[in-house]
C-alpha cells in the first residue's frame, strides 16, 4: 500500500478515537476529502518543481504510535534553550509529555491543542480561529488538517505578555520504525500583546521520521510575534513546515527559519497582511552539507496599504547539498504604498552543491516599492587572502566570512541566548572554533 | 631579512613580475615606487603569499627560509604584514574581534595560549591612541563604510597590533589628509626598530618627507630598472618616469 492509501484508510481509525460530534470534525472530514482528490504533491507542480517527495512516499511509516514513549530530560536537555527560563509544550512521537512540559493559564493559555480541540472553554477561540489562515486545498496542509488533534495551543489575550519565551519540541524517539508525525499548533495574539516562540523538531532515532506540521498565527492589532524555528534535525529526519500567518492593522511578525540539517527540509511560509501598517519579516539562515535537501517556499500577500514585508534569507551549501528559494510577494490592487523588500543570498562552497532561487512578484499596485535581489557566489578570494594575511589560517578565514555572511540574520533575533546558542551552532557546522566569543 | 632573488610571477599565464632582485635588511626602509601597472602591488601581494599569482621562477627568503611552500597565514605568523593598497571590507565583523581572532591565530601557530582578555583591551587601546582611532570606530564592522582614509589608518592600527618583522605599506599615503599622513607616518616611525623593515610603496615623495627611506626603487614593467638613496624620489618627482622608461627600453 502506498503512503496515500495508507493514510486514507488511517482516517477511520483515527475516527474512532476524537469526538466525530465536534464542528471541527466536519472541517477534518472536508481536509481528508481534499487529500483523497489531490495526494501528495509531485514534481510536476510549479511549486514542487526542485523538491520531490517520491523516496519518502515508499516509507512505510506508522502513522500512529502505538505506545507512550518517555525521555529523561538529562537526555535531551540539550535540545531546550537551557540557559534560560521558558514555558515548553513537549511531545514525544506526537504525544504530550506532561514530565518535560511546562505549561500555564495564568493570565495566557499556553497549553495543548488536544485539550483546546475538545474542552468547551476553548471552542470561543478555536470557532473563530482554527484553520481559518491554514489553506484548505493545499494538499498538504488539509493531509495535516485531516489527522489535526495535537499540538502547541496558545492563546495571549489583549495586552499580555506572557512572563518568558515559548518552547514547542517535538521529538521523535523512532522506538517503533519509521513514524510520521502530524503536528497541528495554533497561536493566537490579541490585540497589543506579545510573544517569543521557539520551535523545533527533534528526532532521536536512525529511523526515518517524516513531520508534516501545520501553524497557525493570528496576530491581531499591534500584536508582535516572533517565531524562531530551529531546524538542525538527524540526517533521516525529513520536515514538511506549513506555517500560516494572519495579520491585522500595524501587528509585527517576525519568523526566523534556520535550517542547519535534516534530510529533506521543506518550509511554506506563508503571509496574508489583512490590515493596515503591518511588519512582516521572514528571515532565514541555512547551512547545509552532506545530501540534505531544504526548500523555503515563501508567500506574503499585501492585501491592504501602507504595509511592509521583508525578507532575507541567506544560504551556505557544501557537499552534495540542495537548496531551493522561492519567494513569492502578491500586491493587490488595492494595496498602495507596499513595501516589500526579497534578498536571498548564497554561498556555494563545493562543487557539487546546488540552489535554484526564484522571485515570484504578481504587483497589481501602481505605488509600491518593491524589491529583491538573489546572489550565488563564492567566498571572496580577496578577502580570504586578506583574513589569511593577517594570520588567520584558509580555515578559520573561510568560517569567518561565512559567519559574516549570516551574520546580519542574526542581528533581528531577541532573544540573547538564543542568539549566542544560533551562533555557536553555526560555528559548529562551519566546524571551526572561531577567536573570539559568539 | 627578505632577499628576492630573480622573481617572476604571472597571473593566468601573463607575466606580471619579470626578475625581481630586492635585499631589505633589518633596519632598513625601502621606498618602491614606479608607473600604475608596473607590478608594484604584484610584488606586494606575491611577498605576502596570495595564491592567485604563479611564482614562475626564482625565490623569496625570509631570514634565510625560502617562501616558496608557506602559506599566506604562516608568512604572517613568520612576521610578513601587508597593508592594502585596497583593504577588504568585511561586513559582520568587527574590528575588534577581527584583532583578537588575528593575535590568537598568531599565538596558537607560536605555541602560545590566548592572549587574556585584559591584556587584549589593553594592547587595542594603547595602539588605537598611538593612531588616533577612535574607541567607536572598532566596535565597527572591518572597513565596511570606512573611509579611504580611515581604512589606511585602520591598516596601520593593525601593523601596530601585530608588530610584523617585515612590513609592506602598498600606497597607504594616498587617501589620508595632511593630519592623518602626519598620524600615520609618526606611527609607523614609533614601530620601526633596529630588528624590523619596511617596504614603502608610494607615489609621493611627501611621505618619505616623513618616513626617511634608505633607499629607492623604480619598478617598470615587471623589474626594478633604478634603485638610488632618498634623492631618486625627488629627482622622479621632478622629472617623471619617462627618462627611465627610455633609458631601460634601449
Ligand atoms: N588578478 C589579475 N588579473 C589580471 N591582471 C592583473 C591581476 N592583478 C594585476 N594584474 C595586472 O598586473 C599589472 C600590475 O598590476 P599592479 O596592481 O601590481 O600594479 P601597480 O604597480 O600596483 O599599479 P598602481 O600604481 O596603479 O597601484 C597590471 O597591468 C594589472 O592589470
Ligand atoms: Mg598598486
Amino acid at each position: 500500500m502506498d503512503l496515500k492509501d495508507k493514510l486514507i484508510s488511517s482516517f477511520m481509525a483515527f475516527e474512532n478515537n476524537v469526538d466525530v460530534e465536534h464542528p471541527v470534525h466536519d472541517v477534518r472530514m472536508a481536509a481528508i476529502k481534499n487529500f483523497e482528490e489531490k495526494g501528495f504533491p509531485s514534481k510536476k507542480e510549479e511549486a514542487w518543481k526542485y523538491t520531490s517527495l517520491n523516496s519518502l512516499q515508499k516509507i512505510d511509516f506508522s502513522i500512529f504510535p502505538r505506545e507512550e514513549n518517555t525521555l529523561e530530560y538529562k537526555d535531551v536537555k540539550k535540545y531546550f534553550l537551557h540557559e534560560i527560563d521558558s514555558y515548553k509544550i513537549v511531545f514525544v512521537d506526537g504525544i504530550y509529555s506532561s514530565y518535560l512540559s511546562e505549561t500555564t493559564h495564568d493570565g495566557v493559555d499556553i497549553c495543548l491543542m488536544s485539550a483546546a480541540l475538545t474542552k468547551p472553554m476553548y471552542k470561543p477561540v478555536i470557532d473563530v480561529y482554527f484553520n481559518k489562515v491554514a489553506s484548505k486545498d493545499e494538499s498538504l496542509t488539509t493531509l495535516n488538517t485531516a489527522f489535526s488533534r495535537e499540538g502547541a495551543y496558545i492563546y495571549i489575550p489583549k495586552n499580555k505578555m506572557p512572563k518568558k519565551p515559548i518552547e514547542i519540541i517535538h521529538f521523535a524517539t523512532g522506538n517503533e520504525a519509521s513514524i510520521l508525525l502530524q503536528p497541528r499548533s495554533l497561536v493566537v495574539v490579541e490585540e497589543n500583546a506579545e510573544v517569543q516562540i521557539i520551535e523545533r523538531h527533534q528526532s532521536l532515532t536512525s529511523n526515518d521520521t517524516l513531520t508534516n506540521a501545520v501553524t497557525e498565527i493570528f496576530a491581531a492589532k499591534s500584536a508582535i510575534v516572533d517565531f524562531y524555528k530551529i531546524q538542525n534535525d538527524a540526517a533521516t529526519a525529513s520536515l514538511i513546515d506549513n506555517t500560516y500567518v494572519d495579520q491585522k492593522d500595524k501587528s509585527v511578525v517576525n519568523v526566523h527559519t534556520f535550517s542547519f540539517g535534516g534530510k529533506l527540509t521543506r518550509n511554506n511560509l506563508n503571509f496574508y497582511q489583512n490590515g493596515e501598517y503591518i511588519d512582516s519579516t521572514m528571515n532565514g539562515v541555512t547551512i547545509l552539507g552532506e545530501k540534505q535537501h531544504v526548500d523555503h517556499y515563501t508567500l506574503v500577500h499585501h492585501m491592504q496599504p501602507n504595509c511592509e514585508s521583508h525578507q532575507d534569507y541567506k544560504g551556505i551549501y557544501g557537499d552534495s547539498s540542495i537548496g531551493v528559494f522561492n519567494g513569492k510577494i502578491i500586491v493587490d490592487k488595492i494595496a498602495q504604498k507596499t513595501n516589500a523588500f526579497q534578498k536571498n543570498n548564497n554561498i556555494l562552497i563545493s562543487d557539487k552543491a546546488s540552489i535554484n532561487s526564484k522571485p515570484q512578484l504578481e504587483i497589481f499596485a501602481d505605488d509600491v516599492k518593491c524589491s529583491h535581489g538573489c546572489t550565488i557566489g563564492q567566498l571572496d578570494e580577496d578577502a580570504l587572502f586578506y583574513l589569511q594575511s593577517r594570520g588567520i589560517p584558509k580555515k578559520e578565514a573561510r568560517a569567518l566570512l561565512m559567519y559574516a555572511f549570516a551574520n546580519n540574520v542574526l542581528e533581528s533575533v531577541r532573544i540573547p541566548e538564543l542568539k549566542t546558542r544560533i551562533n555557536k551552532l553555526i560555528a559548529k557546522k562551519l566546524g571551526v572554533n572561531l577567536g573570539f566569543d559568539l | 631579512m627578505l632577499k628576492i632573488k630573480d622573481l617572476h610571477a604571472s597571473v593566468d599565464d601573463k607575466e606580471i613580475l619579470r626578475g625581481i632582485n630586492l635585499e631589505v635588511k633589518a633596519g632598513e626602509v625601502h621606498a618602491i615606487m614606479g608607473p600604475n601597472g608596473s607590478g608594484k602591488s604584484t610584488l606586494a601581494s606575491v611577498i605576502a603569499g596570495n595564491e592567485r599569482f604563479e611564482v614562475t621562477q626564482g625565490s623569496i627568503e625570509l631570514s634565510g627560509e625560502d617562501l616558496e611552500e608557506v602559506s599566506p597565514e604562516e608568512r604572517a605568523h613568520k612576521g610578513v604584514f601587508l597593508s592594502f593598497q585596497y583593504p577588504v571590507e568585511i561586513p559582520g565583523v568587527s574590528v575588534t574581534n577581527f584583532m583578537k581572532t588575528a593575535i590568537n591565530e598568531s599565538r596558537k601557530a607560536k605555541g602560545l595560549e590566548d592572549m587574556p582578555a585584559k591584556d587584549m583591551l589593553k594592547l587595542i587601546r594603547e595602539k588605537s591612541e598611538l593612531l588616533e582611532i577612535d574607541r567607536k570606530f572598532l566596535s565597527r564592522s572591518l572597513n565596511e563604510g570606512f573611509s579611504g582614509g580611515e581604512k589606511k589608518r585602520n591598516e596601520i592600527f593593525q601593523m601596530a597590533m601585530l608588530e610584523p618583522k617585515i612590513a609592506i605599506l602598498d600606497e597607504t599615503d594616498s587617501g589620508l589628509d595632511i593630519d592623518a599622513l602626519r598620524i600615520v607616518a609618526s606611527g609607523v616611525n614609533k614601530l620601526k626598530s633596529k630588528d624590523n623593515a619596511v617596504i614603502l610603496i608610494t607615489h609621493y615623495q611627501r611621505l618619505l618627507e616623513y618616513i626617511v627611506p634608505d633607499f629607492v626603487h623604480v619598478l617598470h614593467n615587471g623589474k626594478i630598472v633604478k634603485s638610488g638613496g632618498k634623492e631618486l624620489a625627488l629627482e622622479l618627482e621632478e622629472k617623471g618616469y619617462d627618462w627611465l622608461k627610455q633609458e631601460t627600453a634601449v
